[in-house]
């Protein structure tokens, strides 16, 4: 039988099946209407599924089509450009791009070495009952919206960093240009270390699913070999499972960089470039979020979009990456030895 | 499942319908824009509603907002504190009229500084928004305060990171007193800030918001709402002497005001002469079409202002905004007339 | 013969572990304070007042987020009612009949890229497509972009869930000489049923605390859901204007939002979790 999920379709039965289906068209007319009746549903279903990447290409064309007038106006150089002048009509990029860059990367930094550590608990160090409530527990902190971190990192977190955090940091890195300037509180390291706590449990998932796909035999062969569980970590299944970790990055990556609410509260929204985590920054999200409903001007819509356009294009670009390596590594380990 | 499913349509077309019937019975006038009077709007729209059962939904996102709103009509009316140009008015068919006076005050959270404490002039508030007085303890304010006991303290500069009238206001007075200022920065609804430690707040709200927060930090907010939250306002130095933010004093600022030469009640009220006037005030207008299309609609819109001229001098009062005096309603009401809807005036 | 003492791998070993726990000791620390931060402010605010009253002006005492509970109610369950038709198609599609065809493949990438999106670029799309030729802000804006949200995450998981229904099932319905859509709505949905729904409260925990989206869609209001073609009263978007407020009573209100906002959120996650942890991977 040619129908069902994961059969395919003999080439011979296709004659078969359209015949048996004019067959039974000429023969009973509940079997016609039952074959235009499937063929409505085929094509309902059809047209759901096309919706996906219609929506993909429209909101692509849409940001092309309304940042264009920025385009053509300002050129490449809207990319490096720091000015932010509502005055004069003049845009740039630049401190938004940076700000995403930055608290990206913080957020990259702080998460990706505890997700690894996280994943290495729940799989290997933890009893299996422990393992599951703390996996729940960890993945609870994706599931807190974004707005509540915003909300607590305002009002609890941001005054933290600026009572404790940051003068102690000034005092013991204060020489680094990083940690210089007013302890503020909200601002660039305050807005990647909340990031951090949110793209963490996306990254410790798949680090876990990664960790446990990484055939049985091979680890035990480590261990029998008198591995410690880090060796055994460190020496085999990170390097055999690190397409699927990168991927498992670039996934938190790509949440990161697309973080609004939460970096919008406690990011400052100053458009500058800074040496100082300390200071107060903005993200391409953040500016949106703040500036878009009350632009006025072709060109400051436009530029908006613009900068819209770009966080498209990086999280698509991202996407597609951390798609491509995460099923890479699927396919490639799934099979298992 | 299937009763699940039910009783969720169910109450989904409960509560549509209900809406459907709620919004044949009242109108609801939209409108956006300044931050600057939404204190006073937001409390006239309340009292209203209680009144006469007429919704006048404000959203507060910046006159900049207000402006874009209207233009774009998605709105009913914008609200604005910078005047749009007599040019800009014929271009969109939009009119504009003042709807109530307010003043623009820097206020602080210093340690131990309270309201009313801290004295600056123009010029150097211009010279700490551009970055280049950075700490409390500058010798420029200490020799103003001299007794006062400074914090050495970074100073942490807040502004507006929307669109604002506010920063419009406060932007024209530093034009005004700083020549520097209006060299390098000069005026406007958004300007590029030149202070390093800046942090953008949205609204006269997220500006207020911040400064409480921020120890060391410096701000500038319309008076209300330094009022509605008990910030420390600093005096400022007009043409003659140091002043206090009051009523009053936006009074004295105001009563320089010749409305009728005002075409489109184009008005800037800063800098202002006299011993009493606070140096940043400023109106807060109200932008509509000239060409209404529902005249019921454009008459509620226009009965509803109408109400806050007559009737809400009180509440306005009570937040240190000053009313309208009477001979400029009735200008503006004269104005009204041309406000039509299929080429009928909608007022009186 | 005497065994080296490895004391130094050893160490390092116990080093790691401890590490590895105290990493996930701070996750869990966080997600506590976080929590606890929220539950301390926000249960002061958890009053009748809250739930029955419109919100005042600042200076007016005794206002509450009735408008916004009801107003978030209703637009979710409408984007739901969008969504969820359309995603079970898509997923009937890429389970049944696409499968490894290339739009569904296709159908696939997109929908991880639509889930991976920032969420204000779905707003911007909507303001253009929706807010602006309507010439207002209203509900229905703010209903498709929550529905866009939505419908890939239906999507995805009516596939995977479909994708479990074994064979047999199907081919007993068409043997009864059921036509392919009756097999799939009357019998494949049904044996699916706590799969999809839960797919679909997933859907609805992810746009309930969303933001970004609504504020150019919906935008916001003060009064009660009259219209769907209005600016349409929301919570997450009230929570925000009250947060970067300086009132303290509206800040109080903010929390409020915030814990009905997580409980509910997290109740319906937990819910998810515990439905899925029964399913066969």
């Amino acid at each position: 039988m040619g129908i069902g999920p994961g059969m395919e379709e003999a080439p011979g039965l296709e004659r078969v099946h359209a015949e048996g289906a004019s067959r039974s068209a000429k023969l009973c007319p509940r079997g016609k209407a039952h074959f235009r009746e499937d063929a409505v549903f085929k094509g309902l279903s059809i047209g759901g599924s096309l919706l996906m990447p219609l929506l993909v290409a429209a909101i692509l064309v849409e940001l092309v089509w309304y940042s264009w007038p920025a385009l053509k106006h300002f050129g490449v150089g809207f990319l490096v450009s720091q000015e932010w002048n509502p005055v004069t009509q003049e845009f740039g990029a630049a401190s938004s791009i940076f700000g995403t860059l930055v608290s990206t990367l913080i957020a990259l930094l702080l998460a990706v070495p505890l997700s690894l550590a996280v994943a290495l608990f729940l799989v290997e160090l933890a009893p299996p009952p422990v393992s599951r409530v703390v996996g729940t527990l960890i993945e609870l902190l994706a599931a807190i919206p974004s707005i509540i971190y915003g909300m607590w990192g305002l009002f609890v977190f941001a005054p933290f960093m600026a009572d404790y955090v940051q003068p102690a940091l000034g005092k013991t890195l204060g020489f680094l240009p990083l940690f210089q300037g007013p302890p503020l509180g909200i601002g660039m390291l305050t807005a990647g270390i909340i990031l951090a706590f949110m793209i963490l449990p996306f990254i410790c998932a798949i680090t876990r699913d990664v960790y446990l796909l990484v055939p049985r035999t091979v680890r035990e062969s480590a261990f029998g070999m008198g591995a410690t569980t880090w060796e055994v970590t460190y020496q085999v299944i990170i390097p055999y499972g690190l397409v699927g970790i990168i991927g498992a990055v670039f996934l938190g990556l790509g949440r990161a960089l697309g973080e609004t609410m939460a970096v919008t509260f406690v990011i400052g929204n100053a458009h500058r470039v800074s040496a100082s985590l300390f200071a107060p920054g903005n993200s391409i999200a953040s500016t949106l979020a703040n500036e878009f409903a009350e632009a006025t001007g072709t060109l400051y819509v436009s530029s908006l979009i613009e900068l819209g356009l770009v966080l498209f294009l990086i999280t698509y670009l991202v996407q597609m990456t951390a798609q491509f390596l995460v099923r890479r590594f699927y396919r490639a380990w799934s099979a298992g030895l | 499942m299937r009763m699940t499913l039910r009783v969720l349509a169910a109450v989904l077309a409960g509560l549509l319908a209900a809406a459907g019937l709620a919004q044949a019975q009242t109108v609801t006038i939209n409108g956006a824009g300044a931050t600057f009077p939404y204190p006073i709007y937001s409390q006239w729209a309340y009292k209203y509603n209680q009144l006469t059962g007429v919704k006048v939904n404000y959203q507060s996102i910046g006159s900049g907002g207000g402006i874009a709103q209207i233009k774009a009509k998605t709105v009913d009316f914008g609200a604005s504190d910078e005047p749009l140009t007599p040019e800009d008015l014929e271009k969109s068919g939009l009119m504009q009229f003042p709807m109530v006076i307010g003043g623009v005050v820097p206020v602080v959270n210093l340690k131990g500084i309270e309201a009313g404490q801290l004295r600056l002039t123009g010029e150097t508030l211009a010279q700490v928004f551009l970055g280049k007085i950075t700490k409390w303890d500058d010798p420029a304010i200490k020799n103003l305060n001299p007794n006062l006991k400074l914090p050495v303290q970074d100073i942490a500069v807040v502004h507006r990171s929307d669109g604002s009238g506010t920063t419009w206001i406060f932007t024209d007075y530093l034009n005004k007193v700083s020549p520097e200022w209006r060299q390098k920065v000069g005026a406007g609804k958004a300007v590029q800030w030149p202070a390093p430690n800046s942090v953008g707040g949205k609204g006269n709200e997220g500006v207020a918001g911040y400064v409480k927060k921020v120890a060391g930090s410096i701000g500038y907010v319309e008076y209300a709402y330094a009022l509605q939250n008990k910030m420390a306002v600093v005096l400022l130095k007009n043409r003659e002497d140091f002043v206090a933010p009051s009523s009053e004093t936006f009074q004295a600022a105001a009563a320089n005001a010749d409305w009728e030469k005002a075409r489109d009640f184009h008005m800037v009220l800063t800098d202002q002469p006299g011993p009493k006037s606070w140096p940043i005030v400023g109106a807060t207008y109200i932008l509509v079409y000239r060409s209404q299309p529902e005249a019921g609609k454009a008459r509620a819109m226009l009965k509803f202002f109408d109400w806050c001229y007559k009737h809400g001098g009180e509440m306005a009062a009570k937040l240190d905004y000053v009313p309208l005096p009477e001979d400029v309603v009735k200008l503006v009401e004269s104005a009204w007339k041309e406000v039509k809807a299929g080429g009928k005036p909608v007022w009186p | 013969m005497k065994l080296r003492p490895p004391t130094g791998r050893l160490l390092v070993n116990r080093l790691v572990s401890l590490l590895s726990a105290g990493a996930a000791l701070l996750g869990l620390a966080v997600l506590a304070w976080i929590l606890a931060g929220v539950v301390a402010r926000g249960l002061g605010a958890l009053t009748p007042a809250l739930f029955i009253h419109l919100p005042a002006p600042p200076g007016v005492p005794g206002g509450g987020l009735a408008n916004a509970i009801v107003g978030t109610l209703v637009m979710t369950l409408a984007a739901t009612a969008l969504a969820v038709p359309l995603g079970l198609l898509a997923g009937v599609y890429l389970s049944e009949f696409g499968q490894d065809s290339r739009l569904a493949d296709q159908s696939r990438f997109s929908a991880n890229v639509l889930m991976g999106m920032p969420s204000i670029i779905i707003g911007v799309f909507v303001y253009a497509l929706v807010v602006i030729p309507m010439g207002k802000f209203s509900g229905w804006a703010g209903i498709a972009a929550l529905a866009i949200i939505m419908f890939p995450i239906v999507a995805r998981t009516a596939e995977d869930m479909i994708r479990l229904v074994p064979n047999t099932l199907r081919e007993a319905g068409l043997a009864l000489g059921a036509p392919r859509w009756q097999v799939t709505l009357a019998i494949i949905f049904r044996a699916a049923r706590a799969g999809l729904v839960t797919g679909v409260l997933l859907a609805i925990a992810r746009v309930s605390g969303e933001t970004a989206p609504l504020l150019f869609t919906a935008l916001n209001s003060p009064y009660w859901v009259s219209s769907l073609s209005e600016p349409t009263p929301n919570l997450t978007v009230t929570i925000f204007n009250y947060a970067m407020s300086p009132y303290p009573d509206w800040q109080q209100l903010a929390w409020g939002g915030s814990l009905l906002i997580t409980l509910g959120v997290l109740a319906l996650t937990l819910l998810t979790r515990f439905s899925l942890r029964d399913k066969p991977r």
